[in-house]
């Protein structure tokens, strides 16, 4: 059903705005009384006032009609900064949505006193009803992309974080792989891998799955592509830290990891790191300690 | 015709790929490299592939297939300097190149190929050169 006639909404709003706001204003501050910790209250007073005034602005100019046209881009660029902010400050989607949506009833008290007839009130209604429920949508469809976002980049900072390719010695590098190995991780892994090998110009690479909490056959077979690709840059790998569960289970699965060579520790597969190497860790003679020299 | 040059140093062959390979040019590499190491007896073959950026199942395939030709002639093969997006393409075509020696760099591929020589049981046993 579409209204027709012209809206007298852009006259009423601009006569009745001081009011409209304050029983807004009123009835948020209301139903955020457990939210007073998220949203100060000048803040709330400011956004409600610069909405409203914005929302009397498009209704006289952009057409009540089309609250996607090029008429309510202020508006709606103010409900973006709005939902975001609120999606920062931890507010739920109803939440955020009901700044819009409780916009109806102080506008409906003024209607009903303004326009005394039946048929005429509720068109308007029906009107202010369209372009309010399009602004909600918009607000939460906006609150979604922002939360969206956080997650998605939360996700790529994880990524990062888990992946540190640290370097050993001149020539050796480690791997201390921590959490799950899923495909996009292990991307992730071989590619920061190969990276250093080439920075580095390192020919021995530890992959530590001490912090891995569990090796099934899919995972196993994320490790040995990796081991190979480096295998190809001629860097040799090593495998430490595998838990006697996980040898157990490596064996069950019948994974072959005879081309790789494995270790217990990180410890051990560093001896053999500097034995191919050809360096030695020896014991020289204790140095003193800081402070007891020249007692 | 464009080839890829193929360089004689001692007893080794250098191959030098700084061009995109198509599949043309790598059988002829193919040829070319075969036939050099027949003339030439030579023991070793450095392929360094550092400026290569793009890899195809075939193309993967043709460094193997030449791996093991020149083992078959009895010139050991070292493929050097592979990018990782390279290496990373190869393992997930599955074509890890499994029979191929590898190293960082061609003077790593070097060392490789100088140890391999100087390996008892050889004859000469001798240096590189």
């Amino acid at each position: 059903m579409k209204p027709s006639g012209t809206s007298r909404l852009p006259d009423i709003l601009r006569a009745h705005e001081r009011e409209i706001l304050d029983e807004w204003i009123a009835l948020q501050l209301d139903s955020l009384s457990t939210r007073r910790d998220l949203i100060s209250e000048s803040e709330l007073l400011r956004q409600s006032r610069d909405f409203l005034s914005a929302f009397a602005e498009a209704a006289a100019t952009g057409g009540l009609d089309r609250p996607s046209g090029p008429g309510w881009a202020t508006v709606r660029e103010l409900l973006d900064r709005l939902s975001e902010a609120r999606a920062l400050q931890g507010f739920s989607p109803a939440e955020t949505a009901t700044f819009v949506f409780s916009l109806k009833q102080p506008l409906f008290t003024t209607l009903r006193r303004t326009i005394p007839d039946a048929a005429a009130l509720a068109e308007e209604a029906w009107r202010v009803t369209l372009v309010l429920d399009a602004l909600g949508l918009h607000t939460t469809e906006t609150y979604q992309r922002r939360r969206d976002e956080i997650i998605a980049r939360q996700q790529q900072e994880m990524l990062e974080l888990s992946t540190p390719v640290v370097t050993l010695w001149d020539g050796i590098l480690a791997l201390p792989l921590i959490g799950t190995l899923d495909s996009a991780r292990t991307q992730v892994v071989m590619e920061s891998l190969l990276q250093r090998i080439v920075a580095t110009g390192s020919r021995i690479a530890i992959l530590d799955i001490t912090g891995v909490p569990m090796v099934d056959t899919l995972v196993a077979q994320h490790l040995l592509k990796t081991v190979a690709a480096a295998r190809l840059m001629g860097a040799d790998c090593i495998i430490s830290g595998i838990r006697p569960q996980i040898a157990q289970t490596i064996v069950h699965l019948g994974v072959d990891l005879n081309s790789v060579t494995t270790k217990a520790t990180l410890a051990d597969a560093f001896r053999v790191a500097l034995q191919r190497s050809g360096l030695a860790v020896t014991r020289g003679a204790a140095a003193p300690a800081p402070g007891s020299a020249g007692a | 015709m464009e080839r890829i040059p193929i360089l004689k140093m001692g007893a080794c062959l250098l191959v030098s790929i700084q061009v995109d390979m198509h599949d043309r040019l790598a059988l002829q590499l193919q040829d070319d490299l075969t036939t050099r190491i027949a003339d030439t007896g030579a023991r070793g073959v450095l392929i360094d592939i550092s400026s290569l950026e793009v890899v195809d199942s075939f193309i993967g395939r043709m460094l193997a297939n030449i791996a093991a030709m020149s083992r078959v002639l009895d010139a050991e093969t070292v493929v050097v300097g592979m990018q990782p997006a390279v290496a990373i393409t190869l393992v997930e075509l599955g074509l890890p190149l499994t029979g191929v020696r590898t190293a960082l760099d061609v003077e790593g591929g070097m060392e490789l190929l100088s140890a391999s020589f100087a390996a008892p049981g050889l004859e000469d046993g001798g240096g590189l050169l």
